[in-house]
């Protein structure tokens, strides 16, 4: 499914597009804890978390995550816009809760990384 | 071509300029995407430590066209039991650590599967010298 597709069903805000709306994701993987983020091995995916600082990008940066989906309205800072930029990383936000917006994308399609 | 960047501890909104800086320059030598990650994973863990647990540090790296060889070497701390610390889980990071999303006790088990070979060494009260090595080609 591809990023507008994924802002459709949750009615997310994008906070920056950085060319990736119609990118094709297929697994989704959702965490607060980086050091789980950085264990994964896995392409195409987006990275739902309910954690907002500058590591949050550096990690998917690190991991080549190509967009991210902050949950519960969290603050996005300008520095962590900058640096989402600089790797072309799409940010994108939502109201919902974590689960809500984790069930949502499941029943939608996406897939389990594992 | 040997290349380095001085980590400051405690910085959290730096943390990761220098693995970022290598991840740009991996890339620019057409290095295989996946072994760019493998390297830049391990390495920013090793970085996020220096910030998390250590006074300040340097990142030392040396490419050659097979491999690459980095050395982060820290004043800080000191590991007391580097085999305890290698155990997944084990941390003793603090809070505000955790609330950047760190301090699980998964980053030295990420740095070990991540490179070819991992040598820690580590002086308590003195600091901690990490060296990973990682081959383009296996
Ligand atoms: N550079 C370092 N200086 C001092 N202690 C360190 C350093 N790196 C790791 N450690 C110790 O090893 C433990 C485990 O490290 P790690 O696996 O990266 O987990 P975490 O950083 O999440 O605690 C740390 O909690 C800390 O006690
Ligand atoms: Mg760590």
């Amino acid at each position: 499914m591809t990023l507008r597709e994924i802002i459709k069903h949750l009615d997310a805000e994008v906070l920056l597009d950085n060319n990736q709306l119609d990118r094709d994701i297929k697994y989704a993987f959702a965490a607060d804890l980086m050091s789980d983020v950085l264990s994964i091995d896995a392409s195409e995916i987006i990275l739902i978390t309910g954690l907002a600082n500058p590591q949050v990008i550096r990690t998917a940066e690190m991991s080549d995550i190509s967009s991210i989906l902050f949950v519960r309205g969290k603050r996005v800072t300008p520095e962590m816009t900058r640096l989402a930029e600089e790797s072309g990383i799409a940010l994108l936000r939502c109201r919902h809760s974590m689960f809500k917006s984790c069930g949502e994308l499941y029943v939608a399609g996406l897939r389990p990384v594992f | 071509m040997e290349f380095s960047y001085d980590i400051a501890g405690g910085d959290f909104s730096r943390a990761g300029a220098a693995s970022s800086e290598v991840k740009k320059i991996l890339k620019q030598l057409n290095v295989e995407l996946a072994v760019i990650k493998r390297v830049v994973v391990a390495l920013y863990e090793a970085e996020v430590n220096v910030v998390a647990h250590a006074a300040d540090g340097v990142m030392q790296v040396t490419l050659d066209s097979a491999s690459i060889e980095v050395v982060i070497r820290d004043r800080g701390p000191g590991i007391p039991d580097i085999a305890l610390a290698m155990q997944e889980g084990y941390s003793t990071a603090s809070p505000r650590v955790r609330e950047m999303g760190f301090g699980a006790g998964m980053g030295l088990p990420n740095i070990k599967r991540n490179c070819d070979s991992l040598d820690i060494e580590s002086t308590v009260g003195v600091g901690t010298t990490v060296r990973m090595v990682t081959f383009f080609n296996r």
